[in-house]
């Protein structure tokens, strides 16, 4: 728990100093919700139907963006040897390592999708659904993305790989997370949406670490 | 007391070497030399558990040494050709993650490889030589018995290099064990050499 909370450490200490990119996401987040309505039309019906899915899709590339150089950049300069070799089983690194992806990507995307819902004008009573539901949706895109991130590392053109490795394995998030913000638009329950949100969170939580551990582990070869 | 038996490791498909044994005890030293692509560094890398043996044992005190690798790593301090620095933390906080998990005082560690007037420094503004005194600084933090190092003269000056002899061999007097591999002359008294390749 120690070792664990000193690599979580360092991963959030880095992602203060590189303060640019932990931003960049969250504002990639705001842009790609803003092009919509140009994209689109600014009818407000239109728009409210669209919402939803809209902070989704944004979401989730959103989270894309910091993955690249997640594991890269200790790969490069050798920090990832030092990582494997700090006592931490490799899959307590990969758990370090993704805690902080979500704490410095998925966080900050989760507080800006209530003001971007209102700017897309989404009904009010479907927000509590969405925000409830992109709670474990960050959370699984943090997992899910680390380890594409950790089997593509070392790899050449890993960057253009990884959304190809990711978006596919992301989409049941994508479904039950934007139909849980869509049922509640319409008046129903989004209950099982996000009960099948936080079973697969429940699944991703012990074995996405492991599976990424394991890549990290080959990548050290 | 570290000890190989006849150890094999495959890069790829290429078989790097094979049937090697040695024996290290505590508070000696073993040099790896050899020409380029001789896998002095595979072997380091071997020992340090981050690459699989394709056959052979490994043994630390008359355990497998590479059965339990968290437990490993604990023993072992590894500076490698990469200098794991990274640019945007100062001196001291490079060294943050290093001195959590070992447990060793920082202050210490600098001022023994010379860095101390460099610690609030971000690392991008060190000299390569500097840089390698900083992922050296590594090895003074902890009391970890065995050090793996992978050319660790590499772009040091004279001076630095004394530096790293005198802590070797205090590192030794305490009865730890130093695995290198060297090109350049790091004094390493009454060492075993081990020719590869």
């Amino acid at each position: 728990m120690r070792l664990f909370a000193a690599v979580l450490g360092r991963e959030l200490r880095l992602s203060l100093r590189h303060g640019a990119d932990t931003l960049a996401a969250l504002l990639f987040f705001l842009l790609v919700a803003a092009l919509f309505p140009l994209g689109v039309g600014p009818e407000p019906e239109m728009l409210g139907r669209m919402a939803p899915g809209i902070v989704w899709v944004a979401a989730l590339l959103a989270a894309l963006l910091p993955l690249d150089r997640l594991f890269g950049a200790d790969f490069e300069d050798g920090s990832l040897d030092l990582l494997l070799l700090s006592g931490l089983p490799a899959s307590g690194v990969a758990g370090a390592k993704v805690l902080a992806h979500w704490l410095v990507t998925g966080l900050p995307l989760l507080v800006a999708a209530a003001p971007l819902a209102e700017m897309l004008r989404m009904p009010k009573q479907a927000l509590p659904a969405l925000m409830v539901g992109l709670l474990p949706g960050t959370a699984l895109l943090s997992l899910l993305g680390a380890t594409g991130a950790a089997v593509v590392v070392g790899a050449r053109r890993g960057g253009v790989l990884l959304p190809l490795l990711v978006l596919p394995l992301a989409v049941p998030i994508l479904v039950f997370g934007a139909a849980a913000a869509d049922t509640a638009a319409t008046g129903l329950s989004p209950r099982p949406h996000l009960l099948l949100l936080t079973a697969m969170l429940a699944g991703a939580v012990p074995l996405c670490p492991i599976a990424a551990g394991a890549a990290l582990r080959g990548a050290a070869e | 007391m570290l000890q190989a038996d006849r150890i094999a490791v495959f890069r790829g498909e290429r078989l790097v070497f094979r049937d090697l044994s040695f024996a290290v005890s505590a508070g000696g030293a073993l040099v790896l030399s050899g020409p380029n692509g001789s896998g002095k560094s595979t072997l380091l890398r071997l020992l340090a558990g981050l690459l699989p043996r394709a056959a052979g044992t490994v043994r630390w005190d008359g355990q497998d040494a590479l059965a339990d690798l968290p437990l490993h790593a604990r023993r072992l301090v590894y500076v490698g050709h990469k200098d794991a620095v990274k640019p945007g933390l100062t001196v001291i906080e490079n060294l943050k993650l290093a001195a959590r998990v070992a447990g060793g005082s920082i202050p210490v560690a600098l001022t023994a490889m010379g860095l101390t007037e460099l610690a609030d420094l971000p690392a991008r503004m060190l000299s390569a030589g500097q840089q390698r005194r900083l992922a050296l600084a590594r090895l003074v933090l902890g009391s970890a018995p065995l050090w793996l190092l992978d050319e660790p003269t590499l772009g040091l000056d004279a001076r630095s290099v004394t530096l790293l002899a005198d802590l070797v061999v205090s590192h030794r007097g305490r009865g730890g064990l130093v695995v290198a591999a060297t090109h350049l002359a790091l004094p390493l008294p009454d060492a075993a050499t081990l020719r590869l390749g």
